[in-house]
Parts: structure tokens; sequence; C-alpha cells
């Protein structure tokens, strides 16, 4: 059976088909989310894309976590369903408490768009295992709230429990403490990063990189032999 | 109708670079004598009926799961007369 893997579409998200493409290039079955349905359309997975949601009024994520979508995936990510949070999907997932820390504006107040190089820290998540831990990769970044913030003992918690998944290589595009570019929960099945792998999957597209397609196969082999 | 405000800061210890960016603007328009800037939001909440304590309860509430992150931001709730 193939895998069922959803990606919510709030008014203001503009990456839902980039993430739909690339859930179908992995080899599962994209399924479209719509953030009024409480139903999740019995999905293995759940996709937060990139965007706008709400038009970032207030903070970016806050009113959408919220959303009835948000009320149900909240309560499923807890029972352990894999949830990626990409951009504005992380700043969801920070703002709903899934993930910790919050997300701020750009230390230079610029929107930054870039092809930015990642370390990845750890492989043992649902939407990392295709990597080796340490692996590099490149795939595009543009966002305007970046910046991921969390208090000290926070920050020592998630190095301790290698719960960094991803680390900004070479440049520090948006102030982030210990050049955080994405982080787990500590069951290791809700992600988010606010660089954009859905963006690096296809040959023909971009710099013609595909180092992105990995977080989609990782889920897909995770659901289909857990 | 009372109005209630609620006033958002990012707490202290987090760097506010929009505050600075105004900061390091106001000698250039003139204005000397600033140390420090820091931005913040106001809400100003018109309520229906009287302002009693169970209301600004409701409104604390408010403001701490939805009007402030108060993983990264302070609020403060007053009632204006």
């Amino acid at each position: 059976m193939t895998a069922r893997i959803g990606v919510v579409t709030f008014p203001g998200t503009l990456d839902d088909q980039d993430s739909l493409r690339a859930v179908r290039l992995a080899g599962a079955e994209p399924v479209s989310l719509w953030h009024r349905d409480k139903d999740l359309k019995q999905v293995d997975a759940v996709v937060l894309a990139g965007g706008f949601s709400y038009g970032d009024y207030l903070r970016a994520g806050a009113i959408s976590r919220f959303s009835p979508v948000m009320e149900t995936i909240i309560d499923q990510a807890r029972a352990g369903m894999p949830v990626l949070g990409i951009c504005n999907g992380f700043q969801i997932l920070t703002e709903s408490h899934l993930l910790p820390g919050a997300m701020l504006r750009n230390n230079h107040l610029h929107f930054i768009c870039r092809e930015q190089k990642l370390r990845v820290e750890t492989s043992r998540t649902a939407w990392t295992a295709d990597y080796t831990e340490g692996q590099e990769i490149q795939i595009p970044l543009k966002n305007m709230d970046g910046r991921y913030v969390a208090d000290e003992r926070v920050l020592d918690e998630l190095e301790a429990e290698g719960r960094v998944a991803f680390r900004y290589l070479d440049f520090n595009p948006n102030g982030s403490l210990r050049d955080i570019a994405g982080i787990t929960n500590a069951a290791g099945n809700v992600v988010g990063l606010m660089p954009h792998p859905e963006h690096a999957v296809e040959p023909l597209i971009g710099t013609g990189r595909t180092d992105g397609l990995g977080f989609f196969t990782s889920i897909l082999k995770k659901l289909v032999n857990p | 109708m009372a109005r209630v405000v609620v006033d958002v800061m990012l707490k202290p210890e987090i760097l506010d670079p929009q505050g600075q960016a105004v900061q390091r603007a106001l000698p250039r328009l003139g204005f000397d004598g600033i140390a420090d800037v820091r931005q913040g939001k106001r809400f100003e909440l018109e309520v229906e009926g009287p302002v009693d304590e169970a209301v600004l309860a409701r409104i604390h509430e408010m403001a701490e799961t939805f009007l402030a992150n108060t993983v990264i931001e302070d609020f403060v709730v007053k009632v204006e007369s």
C-alpha cells in the first residue's frame, strides 16, 4: 500500500504544490488538506508547507496554530504522527509548541533568498533517515522571519539530546542562535526547518541539485517499513 | 464601552533589530541622546459591558495564549478609563 502524505493549504500558503510534487516524486501518494477541515483524510504523515499563512499577521504562524486542521495535527503529532514543517510550517510548529523556541524577524531585517548549505546533524528522525550524520546538503532558503531563538537552557537541552537536526554552514543567513536551521522533537517524528527541501527535488529546476528529496524518501521508507 | 490595553514587548534578552534600526536612524534625523530603542506591540480591546475580574482574567488568558508568544515576549494588561 502506498503511503499517503498530506500537505496543508492555509490562506497564504505558497509552497503546497511544490510539496505535493516532492511527495509524488518520492513515490508516495500526495493528499491535499484544507485549513478549515479537521479531517486529515487518513494520511500517514503531514507536511506544513512554506508561505505566509494568514498573512503572517500578529506573528508568523500564530493564527494558523489555532486553525481547525492544526487542532487535529497537534493531537496526532503528539501521538506520534510524522509532521514536517518547512519555513512557515516550522514557524507554525514552534507557535504550536510541538517544537521549542520561537522564530523572529531576520537580524538584518531583509527578506533573504539564496542557495544555503546545511549540515544534517541527525539521521534519527522520521524525515532524515536517508541522510547520513554530518552530510552536507544545499537547498534553497527564502524567508523574512527565520531567526531561531530559545533560551540557553533549551538550546543546551537540544544539543545534549541531539535534537539540532540541521545547522547552517559557511553563512548564518538570519542570526539564528548556534547556527540552528532546523530541530526535531524528542520522539523524532516532528521536524521543522527554515530552508526548503521541496524546492530541490528535480534536476531540471533551480541549480539542478536534488538534495531535498531525501526528506521525502526518508518518510516514505519509515512509513512503508516502520 | 471600556477599553483594555495589552502591551506586548520582546523580552529584554531577545535581540530587537527593528528597535536597533530605529535607534540608529535617530541621530541622522537630529534626535540625539537616545541610548536604546525597543519596539513592541499595543492591542486596544474595546470590551462590551463592564470590565470585571472575570473579563480581565479572560483577556489575560487571551494575551498569554494568542496576543503574545511568551517564549519571546512579555505582556502587560491595563484597563483604560
